[in-house]
């Protein structure tokens, strides 16, 4: 027999492939159910005030219109705060929809039509005729910095801690260094817009009970919403989505589309599909606007004296959204004298909401654009800067790092890039009309970990099957973790099920951070021990003592079979074993959780270097990343394939911060302007060129029992600094404001 | 935010639309104001070809109609009456895989799968337009079809191996 070949590690193609490319993946939307009627979203065309009449009966004549609820005849609901709120809830009141009159933001939901057709449902959706009182309102947060203020605390603030507390005396330190800089950046809205539109399909199965088709990022998450809203019993609300298009945490809260397709199927006792379109998907949350101002200072050795990052981001008036922006120059960088502050304004918006690196991604820019402007007055090479404060401790929280490959990823990435051939003065280097420059940025991301639960099945044929109510956003979770479970287990692939995206499987909480291997994953490792267990116990009692005087440690499990590891005679298949069982599957879960007492001694993330080239045109500005290296330590890869696209859509998306995509606001009116995919930009093929990537060796015996540390944000966090500081190294200007358009640098 | 439209007179008056369809032919009966988008996913239970915008923005409801890739989104079903049209579902046959379906998943070209099943009719229709030769030809007349997830490069990837193998061939 071969010897089994660990799946952990090995760059298995995704499993649902197939299923992807032939167009039979279904999601939310794709779902034929009989008699399926179809929801149209009215939305709210003033930005404050309140609905004075709302006269819905053009639409209700037409033949086929069944309902159009609105605040007016929605049936009565829950009462408490805590009814509406998710997972992903941050301190405050969560958004109603059809509440009540009240218009809190522009584009808010303030109607449901339902209609036989999808055709008649938008057409009937334009025959309201709404009376608005107006009020004033504020949306720019630039004129309303001075209202800025602590945030509230809350749950979310677990995940998301506040500001380290101040070190030393910054200012003295500040002002008495020879070489300081100073910076104000500002990033604009931006929104997720992944390419599926948000969809739910309710089916009304009778008798208070749904099977419910959602865009989510977590079936749980979903399923409690709707039970806590609804006053339904949980296991009367199934929630299901293994095929999730894309979602870079939009889908992190239940989005308004499955409370309106829940309340009409439930008043209608009828399937219903809603489906927001390309513009409402700019009517829920967004990444935060957000004002940043940095002042680094360092000695004549290059030595970093003092960190002062103060940033200040949107939020509702309902709720009080927040993200770690200022906590991470301090981890990277150690100095006697820090000052870290975060504060809010509340503006007459959406909540914003997570979106891939949240906090990260913004503070990173500002800090890594600051660390390279210091590099340069110091006349310090930016990578030799960084390596000279280098840190093996986190020094913001005075404690070591569970691991900290960082330096293996200056050092690969640079040797791979040739940043060898940079030269320091901007504008020297050149190909033919365009100038060229060379850029790096570090990049780190939180590694967590969460509680989950995962259920074992092996059954009569030895085969493994794993249940979670996990989803695969896209990331590779499917496949990630049936390698997970195979290894526990020494099965082929082939002979794993990963069953997941159900709310009836064991719980597993929302999918992000970039926590979901280390979390999930945990779960099925812990769940694959507990079944080799189980499995040895039954087999040391079969007839014919195969076993006799053995115990676990002495055995291994490969190929079906379990066998004495220096006797690979002694051995019994895992038939044999359920055949003994009296032919009954063994079944069994378990529930893993972060060893937190462990976990607090120590600081946990994935870290990055990231070097890019840039092409600018000298006479039309347009910009160009030519070819970009990113090197990540990001603990154990699972699977280097999937985790390598993961790193590749991060630095896209890096690009696409850098260089494309914004909302446009426009202040007088409070609304979004660009709310569709062609003046929202993301870059197309033509915009992509070449991208490498590295996974630097990192073993973490700490983190969490797989050594993972998630690779989902880790990809984005150092791109747009890395691109900026490359157009400075091209130019000789350095922008503050992203997505930098050509006109910035004429 | 919809801009009221006129009462369409023919709000009842449905069309017969017949259409072959992964060569199979499909009798519809159709309002003029179905999207062949949407009679291929609301009327004939072919949900394969995706809906992102309804604008003709993202290229994710590209099929082949007549041999040319056309926005289904961007085309209404009464308009295609007579077409041949072939959808993600009906470029293999049954139970076969085509080889950029194969190289794709063999690239990793997909993440969240969403934009696939257009990429992939897409790439097949510019294949046949027979314009585009080098990767950077290749990636700009790829550039109707959006990837939010940024499987871009191993998208490229996928279609120009594909593209040598039949060039060789």
């Amino acid at each position: 027999m071969e010897p089994y070949k660990s799946q952990i590690g090995q760059p298995v193609s995704r499993l649902e492939g197939h299923l992807k490319v032939t167009g039979t993946a279904r999601y939310a939307g794709d779902y034929s159910v009989p008699g399926l009627l179809y929801g149209y979203v009215i939305n709210s065309t003033i930005t404050k005030g309140k609905i004075i009449s709302f006269d819905t009966s053009r639409a209700k004549a037409l033949p086929g219109v069944l309902e159009v609820f609105t605040h007016e005849n929605r049936p009565s609901l829950a009462w408490f705060d805590l009814q509406y709120a998710d997972m992903d809830a941050p301190p405050g009141s969560p958004f109603r929809p059809l509440q009540d009159a009240d218009i809190l933001y522009n584009g808010q939901p303030i109607g449901l039509v339902v209609a036989e057709t999808f055709e008649l449902a938008r057409y009937a959706a334009t025959l309201m005729d709404i009376e608005y009182e107006e009020e004033a309102f504020d949306t720019d947060l630039r004129s309303q910095q001075h209202l800025a203020r602590s945030p509230k605390i809350g749950m979310a603030t677990m995940l998301k801690p506040l500001p380290p507390k101040p070190k030393g005396n910054f200012e003295k330190a500040f002002n008495a260094s020879p070489n300081q800089v100073s910076a104000e950046f500002f990033h604009g809205t931006e929104h997720h817009n992944p390419l599926e539109l948000f969809a739910t399909t309710t089916v009304y199965e009778g008798k208070g009970k749904l099977t419910i088709y959602d865009k989510t990022q977590g079936t749980i998450n979903s399923q409690m919403y709707v039970a806590n809203i609804f006053g339904l019993k949980f296991k009367n609300v199934r929630v299901i989505s293994p095929y999730v298009g894309g979602a870079f945490g939009s889908a992190l809260r239940p989005q308004y589309q499955l409370f309106l397709s829940v309340m009409a199927a439930l008043k209608l006792e009828r399937s219903v599909l809603v489906t927001l379109d390309r513009h409402q998907m700019f009517t829920f949350g967004h990444r935060p606007p957000t004002v940043q101002r940095t002042r680094f200072s360092a000695d004549n050795n290059g030595i970093i004296t003092a960190l002062n990052h103060l940033a200040i981001g949107e939020t509702s008036r309902f709720e009080d959204y927040t993200e770690v922006v200022v906590n991470w120059s301090h981890m990277l960088y150690p100095a006697a004298n820090t000052l870290m502050q975060y504060k809010l304004v509340e503006l007459d918006v959406y909540s914003p909401l997570d979106m891939r690196a949240p906090g990260g991604v913004t503070g990173m820019h500002a800090i890594e654009s600051t660390i390279d402007e210091l590099a340069h007055k110091s006349k310090i090479d930016p990578l030799q800067l960084r390596l000279t404060n280098y840190t093996e401790i986190d020094v913001s929280l005075n404690r070591p790092y569970s691991s900290k490959e960082l330096r293996e990823c200056y050092l690969q990435g640079a040797e791979k890039f040739g940043w060898d051939k940079r030269n320091p003065e901007p504008r020297s280097m050149r190909r033919g009309n365009k100038l060229v420059g060379y850029g790096m940025a570090t990049g780190i991301w939180e590694a967590n970990q969460l509680p989950a639960k995962a259920e074992a099945i092996l059954t009569g044929d030895g085969k493994l099957k794993i249940n979670s109510a996990v989803t695969d956003i896209g990331t590779g979770t499917l496949t990630v973790m049936t390698q997970i479970a195979a290894d526990e287990l020494g099965l082929p692939v082939e002979d794993v099920e990963f069953a997941y995206g159900d709310s009836k499987k064991p719980f597993a909480p929302i999918q992000g951070g970039s926590f979901t291997v280390s979390t999930v994953g945990s779960a099925v490792k812990a769940v694959g021990a507990a079944m080799r267990k189980k499995l040895f116990s039954i087999a040391k009692k079969m007839k014919g003592g195969v076993f006799d005087g053995a115990d676990l440690k002495d055995v291994s499990f490969e190929g079906g079979r379990v066998f004495i590891t220096n006797d690979r005679s002694r051995s019994v298949s895992f038939q044999e074993i359920i055949a003994a069982n009296d032919n009954k599957p063994v079944k069994l879960s378990k529930f893993s959780v972060p060893s937190i007492l462990k976990l607090k001694k120590y600081s946990r993330a994935a870290h990055s270097a990231v070097f890019v080239e840039v092409e600018v045109d000298e006479e039309l500005g347009v910009i160009n990343v030519t070819r970009a290296v990113t090197a990540v330590a990001a603990g154990k890869i699972i699977n280097p394939k999937t985790a390598r696209s993961q790193i590749l859509g991060g630095m896209i998306w890096g690009i696409s911060k850098a260089l494309r995509e914004e909302t446009i606001q426009d202040d007088g009116l409070g609304k979004y302007m660009n709310q569709n995919l062609s003046e929202y930009h993301i870059p197309v093929h033509a915009d992509i060129h070449e991208l490498d990537v590295i996974f630097v060796d990192e073993k973490d015996t700490v983190v969490n029992e797989l050594g993972t540390k998630g690779v989902g944000e880790i990809g984005i966090v150092g791109m747009p600094p890395a691109i900026t500081n490359a157009i400075f190294n091209a130019t000789g200007k350095r922008i503050n404001q992203l997505p930098i358009h050509f006109d910035m640098l004429l | 935010m919809l801009t009221e439209l006129t009462e369409p007179t023919t709000l009842k008056a449905s069309q017969p639309v017949n259409l072959v369809v992964n060569g199979t032919p499909l009798q519809l009966n159709l309002l003029p104001w179905v999207s062949l988008l949407d009679a291929l996913r609301d009327y004939s239970g072919l949900t394969g070809t995706k809906k992102g915008c309804d604008h003709g923005q993202c290229g994710a409801c590209t099929v082949i109609c007549d041999g040319k890739r056309v926005l289904s989104c961007l085309s209404l079903a009464v308009s295609k009456d007579g077409s041949e049209i072939t959808t993600i579902e009906g470029i293999a046959p049954e139970g076969d895989l085509h080889p950029l379906q194969k190289a794709f998943i063999e690239h990793d070209a997909f993440q969240c799968g969403y934009c696939t099943p257009g990429q992939i009719c897409s790439a097949i229709g510019m294949m046949k337009e027979g314009k585009a030769k080098t990767r950077a030809e290749v990636k700009e007349l790829m550039s109707g079809n959006l990837c939010r997830c940024g499987a871009n490069t191993n998208i490229i990837d996928a279609i120009m191996e594909v593209q040598n193998q039949s060039v060789h061939e």
